[in-house]
């Protein structure tokens, strides 16, 4: 159980991070705020309250192995990782810019503490599930996290992953579905319809949570129910909104794949200093 | 004359091509505002289908299209449109010799901020290995446009590489004539031959130039969009008479342009080349013009090749 104090602070956190978002895809002219802020509550949760990680030590035996299968979300662990220590929150501002550590989607050679370079969608799960395996083969307790899009879910490639998981008995494994319902081209359901998941996915031998993706409480009881699950993977079908947090930007497209402009960026910024209470004047 | 994006051309030639010929039908995947089907798909949404983040299915699907008898253009980025299917492409669209056009934009580095996993840099080159496949490179807006024309008209598979951003206009209305298999000589001159393709091309017109004006070289120029077929007696007489090439791609020096213009001086007229391109490196994020420079992919860096393959001679 949380505590109200743990969930104030996770909630700063997120609000942080959310900030980050804006401010860095801003300063970069590109990048994909849209998709990085509908996982920011599960990436806060994940770094700030669960993963066993240390950023003086990203190498550490005993870590837990995080891997972003949405690579076009880096902006959402970047500033995780700069808020957790992984590197100077000032650095954020480098993103997508020329010799940067923080490549448009994740590079496990820049930057240490990120253990998979992605950004081709469908290829995580994979990398994931050999992860496991080779944990299990050295009897390892480290346990591996994924995020995936559910436009993600559309490459044939996860779902080849999903038997691979399940025929080896991943119970290491753990992925949560950003399920916020939209890809580029508008929303899954009119651009190729992935429904009905949870049937799905139990039928290729997960255990499957059903939680809203932006609750802390059900971030942690799912994680705590997952860490019990024997003999197969977890998948988390994590309901959420793209563009969560800032009020024009929800369910927003066009904010996929680009970013706010000067206005947007005043506009959003100020919406998120209220919430996190910064001019007090939420009443 | 303004800068002009391909892919608005490509668009553009689409809806032209949709108006007369109702056989034709559009495949993309997720990517369609980006890749400008979605023009086509306002225009005629009955002939437009989207496999959704599935490049895979996508050219399957076009594949089965086409064993029925339509004319189908499938998209995407050149990276997943080329890359993830590169299997699919092979035995369902090229053993069989089907009418599948693969059209791709955001091919080559000036993809930029997104970085290395969306940068195609070795898409001519697996193109261009598989058989019954023609590869096509437009020099610019209106070079596309034609060559989306010539594709629709020509039965089996083809790959026609189109870059992101706006490009500067290398044609003048009416005096591009794209022909399959053909070189285009867009300026003479005896010192060395630039045979570019793509964004280079520009940049090989500009590098003639300086070469002209500051180390009195006169160096031609050659539009090389047909990169398959490739036009052996034109490489051959380029390099009888001027006897030096420099190649210039948006792509990795190996297996692309550069190689297919060398397999051809290798067996008929032996001569010293030097090939620009990204020199077997992947890319990383940037704007498009910081990787251009990083890469020597400029107007000095065609000058630059062109004086040591002179000194080669
Ligand atoms: C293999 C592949 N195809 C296409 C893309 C381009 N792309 C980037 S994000 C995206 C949509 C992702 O949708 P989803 O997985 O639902 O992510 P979210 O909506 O949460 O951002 C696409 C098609 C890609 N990165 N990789």
């Amino acid at each position: 159980m949380l505590t109200a104090k743990q969930l104030s602070e996770l909630s700063n956190i997120s609000i942080r991070i959310r900030k980050n978002i804006i401010e860095m895809t801003h300063y970069a002219k590109s990048g994909h705020p849209g998709g990085s802020m509908s996982m920011t509550d599960i990436i806060t949760f994940l770094y700030f309250n669960w993963l066993n990680i240390d950023p003086k030590f990203p190498k550490k035996e005993d870590r837990d192995i995080f891997v972003l299968c949405k690579g076009h979300a880096a902006p959402a662990l970047y500033s995780a990782m700069a808020i957790k220590g992984f590197l100077p929150e000032e650095e954020l501002k480098t993103l997508r810019s020329i010799g940067s550590r923080l490549q448009g989607h994740p590079d496990m050679k820049a930057l240490p503490g990120i253990e998979m370079s992605t950004g081709s969608l469908g290829q995580g799960l994979s990398v994931a599930v050999g992860m496991s395996l080779a944990l299990k083969l050295d009897k390892k307790k480290n346990r591996v996290y994924g995020v995936m899009g559910d436009g993600e879910l559309q490459e044939g490639q996860v779902w080849e992953a999903m038997m691979s998981a399940a025929h080896y008995k991943c119970d290491n494994l753990c992925v949560f579905i950003d399920n916020n319902k939209q890809q580029i081209d508008g929303n899954i359901a009119d651009v190729m319809g992935v429904e009905p998941l949870t049937d799905k996915l139990k039928a290729f031998g997960w255990e499957v949570i059903n939680i809203d993706g932006h609750d802390f409480e059900q971030i942690e009881s799912a994680l705590v129910a997952a860490d019990k699950v024997v003999g197969k993977p977890t998948v988390i079908i994590s309901d959420t909104v793209k563009g969560k947090g800032v009020s024009f930007m929800e369910r927003q497209l066009c904010f996929h794949g680009a970013p706010c402009n000067d206005d947007q960026k005043a506009k959003a910024c100020s919406e998120l200093d209220i919430k996190n209470g910064v001019c007090g004047c939420q009443i | 004359m303004s800068d002009l994006a391909m892919r608005d051309y490509y668009a553009k030639a689409l809806i032209a091509l949709g108006k007369v010929n109702k056989d034709i039908v559009v495949l993309d995947a997720d990517l369609s505002c980006s890749t400008r089907t979605e023009k086509f798909a306002k225009e005629f949404p009955d002939r437009f289908f989207n496999a959704g983040i599935s490049e895979q299915d996508c050219i399957g699907m076009s594949a089965g299209f086409a064993c029925m008898g339509k004319t189908v253009f499938a998209s995407s980025f050149a990276m997943f449109i080329t890359g993830r299917t590169w299997e699919q492409i092979r035995n369902s669209v090229c053993y069989p010799k089907l009418n599948v056009k693969v059209c791709a934009t955001h091919a080559g580095i000036t993809v930029g901020e997104d970085g290395a996993s969306h940068q195609a840099l070795e898409d001519i080159a697996l193109m261009r290995i598989l058989p019954n496949m023609r590869v096509i490179v437009p020099a610019d807006a209106l070079e596309a446009e034609q060559a989306i024309h010539f594709v629709a008209k020509e039965a089996g598979p083809f790959y026609v590489r189109m870059c992101r951003g706006a490009t500067p206009v290398v044609f003048n209305e009416g005096e591009c004539d794209f022909q399959l298999g053909k070189n285009k000589v867009l300026k003479d001159g005896n010192d060395l031959t630039i045979m570019a393709c793509g964004i280079m091309v520009d940049m090989a017109l500009k590098a003639a130039d300086v070469l002209k004006n500051e180390h009195n070289i006169t160096a031609a120029v050659v539009n090389v969009s047909s990169i398959k077929p490739i036009d052996e007696e034109n490489i051959y007489q380029m390099a009888t008479k001027t006897g030096a090439f420099v190649t210039a791609e948006e792509h990795t020096i190996y297996g692309g342009m550069g190689s297919a213009v060398a397999e051809v001086t290798a067996k008929k007229c032996p001569i010293p080349i030097e090939m620009l391109g990204v020199n077997g490196v992947f890319g990383e994020s940037g704007k498009p013009n910081d990787l251009l420079n990083k890469h020597n992919l400029t107007v000095q860096g065609i000058v630059d090749k062109a004086l040591a393959v002179k000194s080669r001679k």
